[in-house]
């Protein structure tokens, strides 16, 4: 039960770290007013390597905390994340730890999955049709520097990851 | 591996799809409650007040003293060729400033004629600190360091300098959301300063990439709004006070109706580069509904 508690503390963590950072630390680093989407990088990360469970709690967790700071209603955001991990999770099956492509794959399409998705709900319902200034000036510039983002976040997690596997199998074998 | 029949030493655990399902629900049923009602608001800000605001409060400080001292060497130059021209202005100015005083010692007078006391001049103010902005790209809200526990209400008027910034959507304890007048879902009844012409000036993300934002319903029969007018809060707004700067007119078309105008308006605050707001602690006063 021990090492559960453990991963489920990091995950904790990792979830309010980088709801943090995207809201302070990267308004300092946008690009033209452009902040990436470090939630998706951590939930697209967790359904790949966790599968479709994990990647689901970690999303709902992501999108529910950005709903409640800076969302109009609570839970859609929630929804969009939750189905990233889902998405994500789909893949868990095919997934080898030295691969970075892959994950980088899936990184880019789920955010462009969120940024169309978004746009359609938030944006088109409301009759703003202009689809190619949004996709052009908002979307396609947060899939880009998000994917660059991935490039330094995502070894990162792979290797808190790997570390946790490592304590995990120490405690095993002290308890065998 | 079936969910439904647990092998021996394998321990029961819902299919990924299933619990996708429960959780929809459950997001659809906060959706549709916090649509309707805001019940949810005041539980959520309370918890989130003590583990998020506390962390973004650090960091950002540390992010700003950074932010600032690149700022700094990048102004240094620049500040040294503004001086001499500032130099010169100030001069100038100053010849302007007798002028206006004795203009003031008129209009003083003058408002003990009529009356008037002098509206907006004495609001209560306080500053915050900027410490989060919104986690999308796709609207401009953001969060400051003061909340109820320093006296804040929602709908209370936000500033930055002259101008105006937004109004306070939601508080916690010791932070309140402030939701800009540039947001895309934000509306803002507005008037001529010259002509007490009302208008209505409407955030929109794909006119603030160019720096403008739109107005619209500008009533100007007379033709008597120019490039360049002030526009400030209207008197008739229920949740601004009258009389704030919110820019100035760059340009305006008369629309097909032939009865109103529209067009573009230079924000007063440059929303790029907020640190520090003035929140006004007065509230638009509002006449009770029967």
């Amino acid at each position: 039960m021990k090492p559960k508690i453990k991963r489920f503390a990091v995950a904790f963590i990792l979830v309010i770290l980088s709801f943090v950072l995207q809201t302070t630390v990267f308004s300092w680093l946008s690009f033209s007013g452009i902040v990436p989407n470090i939630l998706i990088i951590l939930t697209a990360t967790y359904g790949i390597m966790k599968g479709d469970r994990i990647g689901i709690l970690t999303g709902f967790f992501c999108g529910l905390l950005s709903d409640v700071f800076f969302g109009t209603f609570i839970g859609l955001n929630a929804i969009f994340f939750m189905c990233i991990g889902f998405f994500n999770g789909k893949f868990h099956q095919v997934f080898y730890e030295d691969d970075v492509k892959l994950p980088l794959v899936l990184i880019f399409t789920s955010d462009l999955l969120y940024g169309l998705s978004y746009y359609v709900i938030m944006f088109l319902l409301r009759s703003r049709f202009d689809f190619s200034f949004y996709f052009l000036k908002i979307i396609l510039p947060e899939v880009i520097y998000t994917i660059a983002v991935t490039l330094i976040y995502y070894p990162l997690l792979l290797l808190i990851h790997k570390l946790l596997d490592r304590s995990d199998k120490k405690e095993g074998m002290r308890f065998v | 591996m079936s969910p439904v029949i647990p092998q021996k030493g394998e321990r029961f655990t819902i299919p990924g799809k299933y619990l996708l399902f429960v959780l929809t629900i459950i997001c659809i049923a906060l959706i549709v409650i916090s649509f309707n009602t805001d019940i949810l608001s005041k539980p959520i800000s309370t918890v989130s007040g003590f583990v998020i605001t506390p962390i973004q409060n650090g960091i950002s400080k540390a992010g700003s003293y950074l932010s600032g001292r690149k700022e700094d060497l990048k102004q240094l130059r620049t500040l040294l060729e503004e001086n001499e021209s500032l130099k010169a202005k100030l001069d100038e100015l100053t010849i302007e400033n007798i002028k206006l005083q004795q203009d003031r010692y008129e209009l003083v007078s003058l408002r003990e004629l009529y009356e008037l006391d002098s509206q907006y001049d004495d609001y209560e103010k306080v500053g915050a600190r900027i410490i989060a902005k919104d986690s999308g790209n796709w609207f401009h809200s953001f969060v400051i360091n003061k909340g109820s526990n320093d006296g804040l209400e929602v709908d209370m008027n936000v500033m930055a300098g002259s101008g105006l910034v937004g109004r306070i959507s939601d508080v916690g304890p010791n932070w309140a959301k402030v939701l800009s007048i540039i947001d895309d879902s934000s509306n803002t009844s507005g008037m001529v300063l010259s002509t007490s012409d009302n208008l209505i000036v409407t955030g929109d993300l794909q006119c603030y990439s160019d720096g403008v934002i739109p107005f619209e319903k500008l009533v100007d029969t007379a033709d008597r709004v120019v490039e360049g007018d002030k526009i400030v809060t209207s008197n008739v707004s229920d949740k601004y006070l009258p009389g704030i700067l919110i820019g100035y007119i760059s340009s305006i078309n008369k629309d097909s109706n032939n009865l109103t105008k529209s067009g573009y308006l230079t924000p007063a605050v440059d929303f790029d580069h907020l640190n520090e707001v003035l929140v006004i602690k007065q509230l638009k006063q509002i006449v009770e509904e029967e």
